[in-house]
C-alpha cells in the first residue's frame, strides 16, 4: 500500500513537469495551430543557461528568476525573427522548422557544456518538509512550484488587460486587430510564455533526471501525451491531462511491477515508459482526436 | 521522362560503375575508405527516397523512419545471425518486413493530417530504441549489446575487394529500386498518389480509393527505408538500438528537404549530402579545436538545424528544384 502511494505521489510530482510542457505546447497551438517539436530542447537549453549562472556563485532563485526571464526573450525572440515570416507556409515547411531548431539548441548545448551528464541541485531543503515515506522533499517542491506557475499564469489570462488581449489574439485574429489588439505582439508574447513555462519545468526536472542535452526527449513525448489526452486546444486540459498522464506512467510500470512479482512473468516496466507514452499519443489520436475536455473541430468542405 | 535527362541517367550509371575500377590507377583519389563512404551514400539515397516517395510524392509527413531503418536493418540481422540467411536474401525479406509494419502504421495515420501525423511518427522515432530493447524481444535483438554480423564476402571469386563488392551491391540495389520509384510514379498509380497530395478531395470524388493509395504508399515508402536499413545492417555489420533514435529520423528529413521534396534526383542528392556533413563535421571541430583554438565542439546537427532553416527560407524546393530552375533560367535566356 505504502509502494502504491508512493508511485502515486511521484506520479504527481512527474504530473506537474508534464502539465507545463503540456500547457507551454498548448499555449503555442491555441495561438498559432502549430505543434513546436522544439519545445522541450529550448527548456532544456534554459535549464542549461540556469546551472551557468549558479555555476558562476548565483544563489538557486535568483538564477531560476533570470533564467525565466532570459527563456521568455528567447521565445520571443524565436517568434520574431524565425517564425513571423513564415506566416502563411505550408504546415510542412513549419514541421521543418521546428526540427531545425530542435537539432540546433540540442547540439549547441552538447557544444558548449558536453554531453556529460551533470548533477543539478534541488532547492529544497533535505527533510524540513515531505511527507516522510511517501513523498519527497522536492517532489513535494515541485508540485508546489509548478502549482504557484499555473496560478499566476491563470491570474495573469483571467485579471490582467493584456492576457484578455493575448486570448482575444487567440480566439479570433481579426476581430481583435479590428478593436487594436496588435496580434502578432501577442504571438510574440504567447512563445515567451511558453518558453518561461518550459524553463520552469526543465529546472524542476533536472535534479530528477540530471542534466543533460537529451534529458527532455522523453518528458516531451510525455507532454504531447498529456496535451492530447487533456485535448490540445484546451489549456486547463492539458494541466489535468498531465497529472493524468504522470499518474497513470507510474502506474503501468507499478502494475507490471506487481504483475512481475506475483507471476514471474516480465510484461512492462520502466523500460517501457516511452512505448507506453507512444501508445497514448497514437490511441487518443485516433480514437477521440479531441482529448477528454477539448473541442471537437468540425471543418466544412 | 525526356530522352535527354536518360541519357544523363544511363552516363552516371556508367560513370559510377567504371569508378571503382580506376582504384589501382588513383590509388589515393578512390580509396577503400572513399567507396565505403559512397556506399553509405547509396543507402541514404534510398532512405531519403522512401521518406520522399511518401512525403514528397503523396503529402504524409513522417519524422518517424527512423523506425522502419531499424526495423529493415533488424530483419536483416536477425536473419543472419539467428538463421544463416545469406546477406543479399535479407533485402527482399526487409522490404516484405517493412512493407507489412509501415502498411499497419499506415492505417491509424490515415485519420490523421499534417501536424498530427507528424506528431505520431515523431513520438514512433523517440520510442524505438526502447522497443528494441524490450526484455521479450532480447534473444532476438541481443538488447542493449546489439547485434554483431559478418561483412559480405566476395562472391564467385571476383578479383574485387570487400568494399568495392559492397559498393557494387549497394549501387545495383539502388538502381532497381530508383527504376522502381521511377516507373510507379510514371503510371497511373503514381498519378493518383501526387493526386491525393495535391487535392485530397478532388482525388477522392475522381473515384480513386484514397485510404488504399495512402496505406500502399506507406508501406511501400516503409520498404524502400527498411531496403536501406538491411543494407547498412550489412555494409556496418553491427546493429544496436542506440543508433536508431530521434535524429537518425532527423537526417532522413535534412536529405528530403536539402535534396529535394517529391523529387528523384533530389533523394540521391540528400542521401550524398547528409552523409557529406556527418562525417565532414568531426574534421571541422578538429579545425576549430586545434587551429582556431576554440573550446567549441561542432556537431553536424548544429549545421543540420541552421540548413534545414536556410532552406525554408532560400531554397524551399531543395537542392534539385533550385537546380531545374537554375537550368529554366538558363535556357530561358538562351531561346
Amino acid at each position: 500500500m505504502e509502494q502504491l502511494l508512493q508511485q502515486f505521489a511521484s506520479g504527481l510530482a512527474n504530473g506537474a513537469i508534464y502539465a507545463c510542457v503540456a500547457l507551454a505546447l498548448v499555449m503555442i497551438y491555441v495561438s498559432t495551430d502549430h505543434i513546436n517539436f522544439a519545445q522541450g530542447e529550448m527548456a532544456m537549453f534554459s535549464t542549461y543557461i540556469s546551472w551557468q549562472l549558479m555555476s558562476w556563485g548565483m544563489s538557486f532563485w535568483i538564477a531560476f528568476i533570470l533564467t525565466v526571464i532570459i527563456s521568455f526573450a528567447m521565445g520571443v525572440l524565436i517568434e520574431r525573427l524565425i517564425l513571423r515570416p513564415l506566416h502563411n507556409a505550408p504546415v510542412l515547411s513549419i514541421i521543418v522548422v521546428f526540427i531545425g531548431l530542435l537539432a540546433i539548441f540540442n547540439s549547441m548545448a552538447g557544444a558548449f557544456w558536453s554531453y556529460l551528464i551533470k548533477e543539478f541541485p534541488s532547492p529544497f531543503p533535505k527533510a524540513d518538509f515531505g511527507i516522510a515515506g511517501v513523498i519527497g522533499p522536492h517532489q513535494l517542491g515541485v508540485v508546489l512550484v509548478t502549482l504557484i506557475v499555473l496560478g499566476l499564469l491563470f491570474a495573469f489570462f483571467r485579471y490582467t488587460p493584456l492576457g484578455l488581449a493575448m486570448r482575444a489574439a487567440a480566439q479570433n485574429p481579426q476581430m481583435a486587430r479590428l478593436v487594436g489588439v496588435r496580434v502578432d505582439w501577442m504571438l510574440a508574447l504567447g512563445w515567451g510564455l511558453a518558453a518561461s513555462v518550459g524553463a520552469v519545468a526543465g529546472i524542476m526536472v533536472a535534479h530528477i533526471v540530471y542534466l543533460e542535452p537529451n534529458m527532455m526527449g522523453g518528458i516531451l513525448l510525455y507532454a504531447f501525451a498529456s496535451a492530447l489526452v487533456g485535448g490540445i486546444s484546451n489549456p486547463a486540459g492539458a494541466v489535468a491531462g498531465g497529472f493524468i498522464v504522470g499518474i497513470l506512467e507510474n502506474m503501468v510500470a507499478y502494475a507490471g511491477n506487481q504483475i512481475e512479482k506475483a507471476t514471474g512473468v516480465y510484461i512492462i516496466g520502466n523500460g517501457e515508459k516511452l512505448t507506453v507514452a507512444l501508445i497514448i499519443v497514437i490511441f487518443v489520436l485516433t480514437v477521440k482526436p479531441a482529448g477528454l475536455f477539448g473541442r471537437v473541430v468540425v471543418r466544412r468542405v | 521522362m525526356a530522352a535527354s535527362s536518360k541519357k544523363w541517367v544511363l552516363g552516371a550509371i556508367v560513370f559510377a560503375v567504371l569508378v571503382p575500377l580506376l582504384q589501382p590507377v588513383f590509388p589515393d583519389v578512390v580509396s577503400n575508405y572513399r567507396l565505403f563512404l559512397v556506399s553509405t551514400m547509396i543507402i541514404a539515397a534510398i532512405a531519403v527516397l522512401g521518406l520522399n516517395l511518401l512525403t514528397g510524392f503523396n503529402g504524409q509527413f513522417s519524422l518517424g523512419h527512423g523506425a522502419f531503418y531499424a526495423v529493415g536493418a533488424y530483419t536483416a540481422a536477425i536473419l543472419m545471425d539467428k538463421l544463416n540467411v545469406p546477406y543479399w536474401a535479407t533485402i527482399p525479406a526487409a522490404a516484405i518486413v517493412c512493407f507489412i509494419v509501415g502498411y499497419l502504421f499506415g492505417l491509424p495515420a490515415l485519420k490523421l493530417e499534417g501536424h498530427y501525423l507528424a506528431l505520431a511518427t515523431f513520438a514512433l522515432a523517440l520510442a524505438v530504441p526502447q522497443i528494441l530493447k524490450y526484455k521479450w524481444l532480447e534473444g532476438l535483438t541481443g538488447g542493449v549489446q546489439g547485434i554483431v554480423l559478418m561483412k559480405p564476402e566476395v562472391p564467385f571469386g571476383l578479383p574485387l575487394s570487400e568494399d568495392q563488392w559492397l559498393y557494387y551491391f549497394c549501387l545495383l540495389v539502388m538502381i532497381v529500386l530508383f527504376w522502381g520509384a521511377a516507373n510507379m510514379l510514371n503510371s497511373r498509380s503514381g498519378r493518383a498518389m501526387m493526386a491525393i497530395r495535391d487535392q485530397y478531395l478532388a482525388a477522392d470524388t475522381m473515384g480513386i480509393d484514397t485510404a488504399l493509395y495512402k496505406t500502399v504508399t506507406f508501406g511501400i515508402s516503409a520498404a524502400y527505408t527498411g531496403i536501406a536499413g538491411a543494407l547498412s545492417a550489412s555494409a556496418i555489420a553491427f546493429v544496436a538500438p542506440d543508433s536508431f533514435g530521434i535524429f537518425l529520423s532527423i537526417k532522413f528529413l535534412i536529405g528530403l528537404v536539402v535534396g529535394g521534396i517529391g523529387s528523384l534526383l533530389g533523394s540521391v542528392l540528400g542521401g550524398i549530402f547528409y552523409v557529406l556533413v556527418d562525417n565532414s563535421a568531426q574534421s571541422l571541430t578538429q579545425f576549430i579545436r586545434n587551429d582556431l583554438g576554440l573550446p567549441f565542439d561542432l556537431s553536424a546537427y548544429t549545421v543540420f538545424g541552421v540548413l534545414l532553416i536556410a532552406i525554408i527560407y532560400l531554397m524551399p524546393m531543395g537542392i534539385a528544384g533550385g537546380l531545374y530552375m537554375a537550368y529554366r533560367k538558363l535556357r530561358g535566356a538562351r531561346a
